[in-house]
């Protein structure tokens, strides 16, 4: 924390901008650039400006990892385990050895090492072959040979969590979890596959339910979402004595060279983890992976540069998925619709890994005093589950949102009326009003009123995700002597246009436009960069590329006083000059003051400061703002109940992010968001054969994800939201836009229809066996 | 529903009939790419989308199901959209084939590309390449496309990060420009 003399009181813009802009006084550390006005005032940022590798991706020219070839290069494949559970009792890989054009066999479960010759579900890696050629490295594969005792084992969570049932972990192989919480708490009870409760208390719900006036109560589940990232997992390692350098489809360029460093023994200045153009992540690339360190260890034993990516089979087995879901919740409230007590039980399954809670929407979206909640995670026999899109929370709000509108309906009130009431959201209660009026709440009918087969229903819910900041972020602006202005930062673009983000910011302060800005990012070689994760790129960079430019700008400055014969508080940059404020006329341009550099090039670092009011909490290089993210969701369905299908005609999406610094980009990621949590509430679902372990729709044509068919018209409202907590008190947008459109979905279902479907996903089968037409299918 | 490989059987009779038996080792290839004429060796089970993004260099031309159901691999045969994952190079014969490569004019990008730029109509970028041969095609054979027409032209691809709504957006107004 700074000393208060390095502190100076500042003003900031602060509220809604749609309901009315106050301030809010801060104390700021003394070299952090003045308050940046609302975005009305300003010239770039705010404005949807185009991607600068917006040409490079419509014209086939952006370097995906995939793409990459290194002289000399070799290919790397893995070889999969085809048991659900097993010990290998030997493994043969002597033909494989000799087979022409392999260069390097490993094997990874090794019948001599007791920690790795347990296979725990299939598609889990057993050995890897490098090669001259794919193909090579595909035919060596099948010769090697692999001796499985067969163990019991157990893909349904029901059954696993059964007296008796198979064990998939033993105190010494089951994950440990996390001090932060996240994927899972620390030093958490194993009891036969399920592990916790991690427990959360506040109050005293049993006091509570004795003093509602109405409880409401359901059981609602979740099926295993897969990420489906368009490009395939994918590396090249290239292992050199002076270094590693790893090319690599990455959400998180400082984390992977972290783990590098770590897991290889080498120093950090010694590894260089580099993206160009990166085909999505969705969370399911924020770490090195088992394939990563195949992929670099590979070019350690065989002295050359090794590709490694996934296909698609690999990709939907063992790429990391969203974690299958059951949650109880009971909800406790007074007649007048302030709620005295909820409590939450769960139980969801990451297959052999952990973090498959419901997230902390049930403790902290409403007020209520009373709160209990108890998680779990249930081992199976199938590929770990990670972080996906709004990880807990996405799930946790389909339960959550359905039963507060079950108990808005019990109590007889709007289930808008009913949020006003219990949410201290200042922020949703604004994007209540604006998607109200949007979507015609107003028409909204009573439950299963349409007449005839097809029935109209309209639907809304709320999303809650912390702000998280890494501290860990920084950030350098050089301006060279002919007037070129560069950007450069770790950070990674995976599609969610952090690049022009960043130019926009550079260019705002520095009176250019955007494209003026070179933008070099996505390599470790550049100042350490946050994750593309945890919604937190924006908030992360953000603000240390605004004080970088902003303090080239006072470097500047001074030479374009000296040249201008005044003082540098006098001057402004603006339009690609450098200019006299109460004298306009007399000026230079940014050419011209960048030409009387001393040196060559000038730069700044900067890094992310504290927010300026403060952060609740912090970890290692995390921390998590003062304000939650909101966002308010409304959906249109029409519902056939003959056929079952639910068709989503249309959702208003209203959220916030902060300052929004490029419209247009997050209309993108909202719609993204939205398509998600539609393809998840209708669509999605990862199938395991009970009798075999395996997953039957490994692929995207059994796997559904949504597609354009399935596109409803898409409304999107983003609310400015001024804050003054750093130099561009911007904040995320990916993750708050995935929570709400599932419950969204299922309230407005239940709307159509009068009958509310509590597991996922919403299909015809699950549609016409909740009108009671077909039995339920398991 | 519009299946970009079906589109080629129906439009394009099987050529040659009876082929020679060749491989399995590396054969000459010769193909018209974006206008030139280029032999490769490839594989005879070599798919079109292997030898463009290998011996061709071509790495615009995207893989990502390999096996004809997200689009992402999309080139021209003789102007009609295709799965590139799901036709070996060596059966694509005289027919001519368009990368996205091959798609602007030098510099000046076609006003599919451009729209795409101007509507934010790609993320991660990954399905574009596919995606823009795709409405580029639906523009060459239907110059006025309504929002269905799109929607049916681009039904056989698959994209994660949601870009479907600024794609039909960018089409509807590169068919203007189009035809302007």
């Amino acid at each position: 924390m700074a000393k208060a003399e390095d502190l100076r009181t500042e003003t900031f813009p602060a509220g809604i901008a749609s309901v009315g802009l106050g301030t809010v006084t801060r104390q700021v550390p003394a070299d952090e650039p003045p308050p940046l006005p609302p975005n009305s005032e300003l010239a770039v940022i705010g404005q949807s400006f185009p991607r600068p590798d917006g040409r490079a991706k419509v014209t086939g020219a952006a370097r995906f990892t995939v793409d990459i070839t290194l002289p000399g290069m070799l290919y790397a494949r893995i070889l999969r385990s085809t048991m659900p559970h097993a010990m290998v009792r030997a493994i043969d890989i002597t033909v494989a050895a000799r087979h022409p054009g392999v260069r390097a066999v490993l094997v990874l479960a090794s019948a001599d090492n007791p920690a790795s010759a347990t296979v725990r579900y299939i598609g889990a890696p057993v050995a890897a072959v490098v090669a001259v050629s794919i193909s090579a490295a595909e035919e060596a594969r099948e010769l090697i040979r692999v001796d499985y005792q067969s163990l019991p084992f157990v893909v349904d969570m029901d059954s696993a969590r059964a007296e008796g049932a198979p064990l998939v972990h033993d105190e010494a192989t089951a994950p440990a979890g996390h001090p932060s919480g996240f994927p899972a708490a620390a030093g958490l009870p194993l009891n036969g596959n399920v592990r916790g409760p991690a427990i959360i208390k506040r109050g005293d719900v049993r006091a509570g339910f004795a003093q509602a006036d109405v409880v409401v109560e359901g059981e609602y589940s979740t099926e295993v979402q897969t990420h489906c990232c368009m490009e395939p997992h994918a590396i090249v390692a290239d292992w050199k004595a002076d270094g590693l350098t790893v090319f690599m489809s990455t959400q998180f360029t400082t984390g992977v060279r972290h783990e590098l460093a770590e897991q290889f023994h080498l120093p950090l200045s010694r590894v260089r983890v580099v993206v160009d153009a990166m085909g999505g992540g969705f969370g399911s690339k924020s770490s090195l992976g088992n394939y990563g360190r195949i992929a670099v260890e590979l070019s350690r034993q065989a002295g050359a540069p090794v590709k490694l990516f996934l296909e698609r089979e690999e990709e939907q087995m063992d790429a990391g998925n969203r974690p299958g879901t059951w949650q109880h919740l009971r909800i406790g409230a007074k007649r007048d619709g302030s709620l005295t007590a909820i409590s939450l039980a769960s139980y969801g399954t990451a297959g052999v890994g952990v973090g498959a809670g419901v997230g902390a929407n049930a403790e902290t979206l409403y007020t209520c005093p009373n709160f209990a909640g108890a998680q779990h995670d249930v081992f199976i026999n199938a590929g770990p589950g990670c972080a996906m899109r709004g990880p807990g929370n996405t799930p946790g709000a389909f339960g959550l949102e359905q039963t507060i509108d079950e108990l808005a309906e019990r109590l007889n009130i709007d289930p808008l009326a009913l949020r006003e009431r219990i949410d201290p959201s200042a922020v949703r209660r604004e994007e209540r009003r604006v998607g109200a009026e949007r979507i015609g709440w107003q028409r909204r009918h009573m439950a299963g009123a349409d007449p005839g087969p097809v029935k109209r229903g309209l639907g809304m819910a709320q999303s809650l995700w912390g702000a998280n900041v890494q501290i860990n972020s920084s950030c350098e602006v050089r301006v060279m002597r002919d007037g070129a202005v560069e950007v450069l930062s770790s950070v990674q673009d995976i599609g969610t246009g952090i690049g022009t983000v960043l130019a926009q910011t550079v260019a705002e302060v520095l009176g250019l436009r955007p494209d003026q800005i070179t933008v070099r990012i996505g390599d470790t070689e550049f100042p350490a960069g946050p994750p593309s994760y945890g919604s937190r790129t924006t908030a992360s960079i953000t603000p240390p590329a605004r004080t970088a430019a902003w303090r080239v700008l006072q470097s500047l400055f001074r030479d374009a006083a000296l040249a201008l014969n005044t003082a540098t508080d006098d001057l402004f940059a603006r339009e690609g000059r450098i200019m006299v404020r109460d004298d306009p006329s007399r000026g230079l341009s940014f050419q011209e003051v960048a030409a009387r550099l001393r040196t060559d090039c000038i730069s700044v670092v900067a890094s992310r400061s504290d927010d300026y009011a403060g952060f609740r909490r912090r970890m290692d290089d995390a921390a998590l703002a003062q304000q939650d993210l909101g966002g308010v969701q409304f959906a249109e369905v029409a519902v056939d109940t003959e056929t079952g299908k639910v068709r989503v005609e249309r959702v208003v999406a209203v959220q916030d992010c902060g300052r929004p610094m490029n419209p247009r980009q997050i209309e993108s990621q909202v719609h993204g968001g939205v398509l998600m949590g539609l393809s998840y509430a209708l669509y999605e679902n990862r199938i395991l054969d009970q009798h075999t372990g395996r997953m039957v729709n490994p692929n995207l044509e059994e796997y559904k994800v949504a597609g354009p068919r399935e596109t409803p018209a898409i409304d999107v409202v983003v609310i400015e939201n001024y804050q003054g907590q750093s130099a561009t008190d911007a904040y995320g947008i990916a993750e708050p836009a995935n929570i709400a459109t599932a419950p969204a979905i299922a309230n407005a279902v239940y709307n159509a229809i009068g009958v509310r479907i509590r597991s996922l996903p919403m299909t015809p089968a699950a549609v016409l066996a909740a009108l009671g037409k077909v039995p339920l299918r398991s | 529903m519009l299946n970009t490989t079906s589109t080629l059987i129906a439009a394009t009779p099987a050529s040659d009939g009876a082929s020679p038996s060749v491989g399995p080792e590396a054969v000459p290839i010769l193909l018209e790419v974006n206008g030139t004429a280029r032999t490769v060796r490839a594989e005879p089970r070599m798919t079109l989308a292997e030898t463009l993004r290998g011996p061709l260099e071509l790495t615009g031309t995207k893989i990502a199901c390999n096996r004809g159901a997200c689009s992402a691999c999309t080139v021209w045969l003789d102007g009609l959209p295709v799965c590139s994952c799901m036709i070996l190079a060596i059966e694509v014969g005289t027919r001519r084939v368009t990368t996205i490569e091959g798609l602007a004019k030098g510099d000046t990008l076609h006003p599919i590309q451009q729209a795409f730029i101007d509507h934010d109509a790609l993320q991660c970028g990954f399905c574009t390449s596919g995606m823009v041969m795709s409405c580029a095609a639906l523009l060459e054979r239907n110059p006025v496309p309504n929002t269905d027409d799109v929607c049916a032209a681009i039904s056989g691809h698959i994209c994660r990060c949601g870009t479907y709504p600024h794609v039909i957006a960018a089409t509807l107004a590169a068919a203007t420009v189009h035809k302007a």
